[in-house]
Formats: C-alpha cells, sequence, structure tokens
C-alpha cells in the first residue's frame, strides 16, 4: 500500500535518467518549472510558428496531438478531407514539449541540484514558514507566468485548482472516514448558490435577485466572507446526512447521501427567488487566479493538518473498525459528524470559487454526471491520501481538457483508464500516502554520496 | 378527489413500478450473491430497451406489419422480449467478466467505481454507434382503451403489470425451487464457505448477473411499449430511482425490491394528488414539480427509521474498507 511496492528498474535509458535527477530536491524542481516556463514566455511563439504549428500548443502539446488524431479518426469514419501536413503536428508537439519543458526542467533541476540542495538544506533548519512560503511563492509565480499565456489555461488551471480541493474534501469522508458519500455535489450546489446569494443579492444589480442591497466600492473585501457563509451553510445541510450516519452505514448511507443530492437539486431547481431550472448569473468576477490559490492551498493545508491531528486518526479507526474504535474511547459519532462537517464545508468554498469563475450556476451542474465526475478524481489519485487527491483531481481534469478535441470518445477513454486503474491498483494510484510539507522540502542525497 | 382519480393513478403507479421493481430486482440478486450493487444496471436497461427496438424491428421486417402480417402483433412482442431478455443476458456477462470479476478481492468501493465507469462506456458507445438521436419503439400492439366504471385502462398497462408480476413469479420460483436457485441461496448465506463445498462462485455470479440484466432487458422492452422513445442517457434516472428502491427494500432481498419497487412507483405518482389536495385544504400553492423532492423525502425518511430498508437484514457485516 504505502511506497515500498515501487517497481525499480536498474537498467536501461529510463533508470539512468532516474538516477541522474533523483538528488534533486523540491526546490531545484520547482526552478525547473521556473525555467521552462520563462522559456517558453520568450521563445514560445516563435518557436512554434518554426516548428509549423498555428500557435502555441497550450496543455503541453497534448491537446495539438489529440487534435490530429480527432482529425484523422474523422477522416476514415465521415470520410472528411484530411490534410495530410497535419500530420507534422504530432512531432513538432514533441519537439515543441522536449525543447520548452523537458529540456529546461531537466537541465536546470540537474545543473541546480547542488545549490537547490545546499539551499534546502539551509531552509530545513529554520521555522518550517519561512522554506514553505519560499516553495509556495515559486509555485505560484510559475503558475502564474504559465497561465498568464492564455485565457484557455487560465480557466482550465482555476478549474484545476477547484478540483483539488473539492476532491481532497471528499476524500475526507469517502477515504478517511470509508463511506460512500453521494452527496457532494449538493454541498457544493449549496455553497455556490449561498455565495452567490451573498455576492449578488448584496452588490450587484439581478434580473433574479433584485437591485443590489448594499452597493460598496470595497465590495470585493467581502468574497471571503461570500465563501465562508456558503461553507458554513453547506455544513448546515451536511446535517441532514450526518445524522443519520450515526445509525447507518455503508449502502444504506450512500443511499441516503444520494436521495440528499436529489433532494437539494430538485430543491434549487424549484426555488424560484433563486432563479429556479435557470440558476443565477452575473457573479461579480473577484474569483481571480491568486485569490483561489491562496484559498485552495488553505484548504489543503488545513485538511491535511485535519486528517493527520487525532481527529483525522479517529476517522481511520473508525473506517476500520468502528466498535473497536468506541471500545479505544474513539467518540465515533463526534468523528463522523467532524468528518461530514468539515468535508461539506471545504465542497461548499470549492462550490462558492467555481460559481464566481463560471459565473453562471444552475441546478443542473450539481447532478449524477458531477457526482461522477468527483467520484472518479477521488478513486484515481487514491483513497486516504493528500497527495493522492491531488494526483487524481489533477490529472483527470487535464486529461478531460486534453482530450476535448476526441470529443465523444473522451468519455470512453477516460473510463476504461480508471477502470484498469481500479483492476490494477484497486484503492487509487497513490493511496495512503500521508502528506508532510517538511518531508516534501527536504534536501536529497545524491546517489552515491553518503549523508 | 374521488375514488376513480385515485384508482387511475394506482394504475399508473402499478405501471411505474413494476418498471422499478424489475430492475430493482436486478441490483438486489447481485448484491445478494457479492455483496456490491452494479451500478452499470441502469445502463444494462438501456441496453436492453435498444437490443429489443432492433429485434423488432428485425421481426417486423421478417413477418411484415399490419394487414399483411404473417402473425399478430402479440407473437411479435414476445418474440422479442424472450430474444431481447437472452441477448441482454450476455451484455450482463461481459459486464460481470470485465468490471467486476477481475476486482473480486478489491474494496467494495473500487467495483462500485469500474461499474460507474462501465455505464458511462455504455451510454457513450451508444451515441457512438447510433448518433445520440432519440429513436421511435415501433408500436408492436394495438393500443385499446377499457372503461370500468369510469377508470379508465390500456391494454398496455395491463399487460405490463401482468408481464412483470409473471416474470417476478417465474423468478421466485426458480430460486426457490430448482437446484440453482438452491445455490444462489446458498452463496447468498455465505460466499466464502459455499464454494468450498463445490458451489462454482463465478458460475453463480455469471448467472446472477445474466437473470438480472435479462430482467433489465423485459423493463425496457415495456418501456418502450408505454413511452416510445429511447434516448442513450433513459438509464441513468431509471438506474439510481431502481437502486433506491432495491436499499429501500433491503439489500439482497427479492421480495423487498419487488415491494419497494411498486411502492417507489406509488409515491412519484401520488405525491401529485397528494399536493394537490394538501392544496385544497390548506389553501397554499405548491408546485406538482415538487415531486422528485417529496418522493425523495419520503425514502429519507423510511431509511432513517429503518435503516436497513424494509425487508433487510440489520446491518452487521463488516465494511471491506
Amino acid at each position: 500500500m504505502t511506497g515500498t511496492d515501487q517497481a525499480t528498474v536498474t537498467r536501461g535509458l529510463p533508470a539512468a535518467v532516474g538516477r541522474l535527477l533523483a538528488g534533486v530536491p523540491l526546490l531545484g524542481w520547482l526552478l525547473g518549472f521556473l525555467a521552462a516556463v520563462l522559456v517558453e514566455r520568450t521563445i514560445g511563439d516563435t518557436l512554434a510558428q518554426t516548428l509549423g504549428l498555428p500557435k502555441m500548443p497550450v496543455l503541453f502539446g497534448i491537446l495539438t496531438v489529440s487534435k490530429v488524431i480527432a482529425e484523422i479518426i474523422n477522416a476514415v469514419v465521415k470520410n472528411t478531407a484530411f490534410d495530410p501536413a497535419l500530420l507534422v503536428h504530432i512531432p513538432a508537439a514533441l519537439v515543441y514539449l522536449s525543447v520548452v519543458y523537458l529540456l529546461p526542467i531537466a537541465a536546470v533541476a540537474r545543473l541546480g541540484a547542488r545549490a537547490a540542495n545546499r539551499a534546502a538544506a539551509i531552509m530545513d533548519r529554520w521555522n518550517l514558514t519561512i522554506p514553505a512560503a519560499v516553495h509556495i511563492g515559486l509555485m505560484y509565480l510559475t503558475l502564474h507566468i504559465w497561465a498568464a499565456m492564455s485565457d484557455y489555461r487560465l480557466i482550465t488551471l482555476k478549474i484545476t485548482l477547484i478540483a483539488v480541493l473539492l476532491t481532497l474534501s471528499l476524500n475526507i469522508i469517502n477515504g478517511y472516514m470509508g463511506e460512500f458519500s453521494c452527496s457532494h455535489p449538493g454541498f457544493m450546489a449549496v455553497g455556490a448558490y449561498m455565495s452567490s446569494l451573498f455576492t449578488v443579492g448584496l452588490f450587484v444589480d439581478d434580473k433574479v435577485l433584485g437591485k443590489a442591497l448594499m452597493p460598496w466600492a470595497l465590495d470585493f473585501l467581502t468574497f471571503p466572507l461570500a465563501l465562508i457563509f456558503g461553507g458554513i451553510c453547506a455544513s448546515v445541510a451536511a446535517l441532514l446526512v450526518a445524522i443519520p450516519s450515526f445509525k447507518t452505514r455503508g449502502d444504506y448511507l450512500a443511499i441516503i447521501s444520494l436521495a440528499f443530492l436529489f433532494i437539494i437539486k430538485s430543491l434549487f431547481e424549484n426555488l424560484q427567488g433563486l432563479g429556479g431550472a435557470r440558476g443565477i448569473a452575473g457573479q461579480p468576477d473577484w474569483a481571480a487566479l491568486p485569490v483561489i490559490f491562496v484559498v485552495v492551498g488553505l484548504g489543503i493545508w488545513s485538511i491535511n493538518n485535519f486528517v493527520t491531528s487525532t481527529y483525522g486518526k479517529a476517522l481511520n479507526a473508525v473506517r476500520d473498525d468502528e466498535l473497536a474504535a468506541e471500545a479505544m474511547t474513539v467518540n465515533t459519532r463526534q468523528a463522523k459528524m467532524t468528518a461530514f462537517l468539515v468535508g461539506a464545508f471545504w465542497a461548499g468554498i470549492a462550490g462558492g470559487l467555481l460559481a464566481h469563475v463560471v459565473r453562471y450556476i444552475n441546478p443542473a451542474m450539481f447532478g449524477i454526471q458531477k457526482l461522477a465526475e468527483v467520484l472518479a478524481m477521488v478513486y484515481f489519485g487514491g483513497l486516504n491520501s493528500v497527495y493522492g487527491s491531488i494526483v487524481g483531481a489533477v490529472s483527470i481534469s487535464l486529461l478531460g481538457e486534453a482530450l476535448r478535441p476526441l470529443e465523444i470518445l473522451k468519455w470512453i477513454i477516460i473510463p476504461l483508464m480508471l477502470i484498469l486503474v481500479m483492476i490494477y491498483r484497486p484503492t487509487g494510484l497513490v493511496a495512503f500516502r500521508d502528506f508532510d510539507l517538511r518531508e516534501a522540502m527536504k534536501p536529497k542525497t545524491e546517489p552515491g554520496q553518503r549523508k | 378527489m374521488s375514488l376513480n382519480f385515485f384508482m387511475q393513478n394506482l394504475i399508473n403507479a402499478l405501471q411505474w413500478g413494476s418498471f422499478y421493481a424489475l430492475i430493482a430486482l436486478g441490483y438486489s440478486m447481485v448484491y445478494s450473491i457479492l455483496m456490491l450493487f452494479n451500478f452499470a444496471h441502469g445502463d444494462i436497461f438501456m441496453v436492453g430497451a435498444y437490443i429489443g427496438l432492433g429485434v423488432s424491428l428485425v421481426l417486423l421486417k421478417v413477418v411484415g406489419t399490419g394487414a399483411a402480417a404473417l402473425v399478430p402483433g402479440w407473437v411479435v412482442l414476445v418474440a422479442t422480449i424472450l430474444i431481447s431478455m437472452f441477448l441482454t443476458a450476455f451484455v450482463g456477462i461481459i459486464v460481470e467478466r470485465v468490471g467486476y470479476r477481475p476486482l473480486r478481492d478489491a474494496p467494495r468501493a473500487s467495483a462500485a467505481i469500474t461499474g460507474l465507469m462501465i455505464g458511462i462506456i455504455l451510454e457513450t458507445s451508444n451515441i457512438l454507434f447510433l448518433g445520440g438521436q432519440r429513436l421511435a419503439f415501433p408500436q408492436l400492439i394495438e393500443s385499446r382503451t377499457y372503461n370500468i366504471g369510469g377508470i379508465f385502462i390500456t391494454n398496455k398497462k395491463i399487460m405490463i403489470v401482468v408481464v412483470s408480476i409473471g416474470l417476478m413469479l417465474a423468478l421466485h420460483q426458480f430460486v426457490t425451487r430448482s437446484r440453482w436457485g438452491m445455490a444462489m441461496r446458498a452463496m447468498a448465506y455465505d460466499f466464502v464457505v459455499v464454494p468450498l463445498v463445490g458451489v462454482p462462485l463465478n458460475t453463480i455470479a455469471v448467472m446472477t448477473f445474466a437473470i438480472g440484466s435479462a430482467l433489465a432487458a423485459a423493463a425496457g422492452i415495456l418501456f418502450g411499449l408505454s413511452y416510445p422513445v429511447l434516448d442513450p442517457y433513459m438509464g441513468v434516472s431509471f438506474g439510481w430511482k431502481a437502486f433506491v428502491a432495491a436499499i429501500l427494500g433491503g439489500r439482497g432481498s427479492i421480495m423487498g425490491a419487488c415491494i419497494a419497487g411498486f411502492m417507489l412507483g406509488f409515491i412519484e405518482i401520488m405525491t401529485v394528488p397528494g399536493i394537490q389536495i394538501i392544496n385544497r385544504l390548506f389553501a397554499l400553492n405548491i408546485g406538482s414539480n415538487l415531486r422528485d423532492l417529496i418522493a425523495y423525502s419520503i425514502v429519507l425518511a423510511i431509511l432513517i427509521f429503518r435503516p436497513h430498508g424494509l425487508f433487510g437484514e440489520p446491518y452487521s457485516a463488516k465494511l471491506r474498507l
């Protein structure tokens, strides 16, 4: 289950590259990414033109490749005209990927490994806040420059970050506590609606919610309040699932949570005061990238603290054996209640963020489809693991975007991948891994070099 | 609110209940053997309806339509139901082989995810091969309306209820009287020890999937007869509602699934006149589109007071994660 069963390849080119890059600390990788992004910013457009690409590949060239594949499939199936010149795009995208991303990252990471290790070793002695601030700052800088190059990247990045928060909050209930909760889109809907009610109702003239109640020049400062309001409302709604969970477990709780989802969706469809089936539009554009980054960062930090605290361990105990946990003085009711409330709170915040990114919500956005998506992210990434949630959310949402040109085929490829993951790693890709910031930022020892 | 109106709604409720009950049986049988829910079952219902459409179109082409037909419509209908049940059983077998057998020892939630994903694949392949537009189901028998004491009943409604109850009774006979049925009951009792005395787990699992899928196909064709428009996502809402019925009846209980299926149909149909009565009594103005909300609230209330469903065993087994 843990990292012990990793395959160890000792020969061949991948192993050589792996040995070469094994001694690079997180700081080195971040610097490498920053270098790659800066390279793309300076020469990206020119390089794309030289390689014959129509424009700069937005998602590492995967999107370009899948566009070409989609054209080929169309040509075969529907007999549309296929321009063989398009085939050049595939090697061009690969060259672009290696020149702009792989080479700079590897070069900077390898060449700067020694300096980065030294810096990491120095920072390791300090209070955790300083190295954490340095790493997170570097990460934000990289993402900001990367996303600033195209609007498409920006919106993809925002949605991906929100998906990470949502997946993590579901992992508390489904992974750490081991229940199969289907109510998460419902919590998200409550958060989205309530935060929209707050922002649109108070500060924006709207057809559905009427005139702004208290227009204010500095209204954007209240955005955190709106998000927290949405989160708290989602928590209160979660009581409807949390209280039955005292007596009910397993499949019956799954059905209660599913009924909750249907009820919430039906409620919002019928509340004409909240726009009914048409929903609310015109949320103010406050969810900028830094805001989302900070909120998601806070979410990861607090959820990680929660699951590694005694509360989190109590959840694991409840999952593994409720009776034994109770005998060991774990207050199972309190544990279940906190898990649902915390999970729903962050799901509500994710919903509030989503409402202000898309700037339009309706009940149909929070249905069974959304449920399947979130469950896929949790189980693909890995149960009981913060890393897993991040991996699952990022890979599924990026894959969803990158395979978009394949249209309907996308919905065969992603489920098939998930089935394969379930068959070969039934608990997900990186399940049961603890997330330790200090451990992640530690300097690495070079292979062959003593500690 | 007259008695006639009530009876009229009761008949509609019986009709909807038959669909739910037939699909819920599939969930419940698989649960009783493997202790997990086959989340692709709703989409197997959809596939069954489409297979029924294909089979009936082929049969109609062979025997001809209208006055020139070689055999009357009901013969074609019976043949369609039987052939489609047979064919859809293989869909269920494939789903078991691909999605569930490799995960026999995995956590239950993983199998639930594979089921969901197989469902998505079935929907998508349908759109891919049939183009995604809605298709009309051929009307195999002529619709006649009988007026019994002011209650209007079509022959289709009678047929749907009779056929579904007949299938349920046949299933009951099979499970209680035959050797295979005995093996299934034994397996449901303990799927660890019973294979040790020589009952093959895989064969029984395949059989449950096949029977459940065949019943879903029958439900799909009956649905196509009364609401003759098929679309690729029709299995989603029906599947989840039948899943609710299967849980409401108690996991793994065949009788529970039937009764809860009819009950769910009853709740869904009766909330609309119920809302009308309440509106009239208390001079309120509750919209009748709150149907789903009220129906699920009732389900929620039942489950809070009877957490193991109507006919299920109280929950005792330890979760496998």
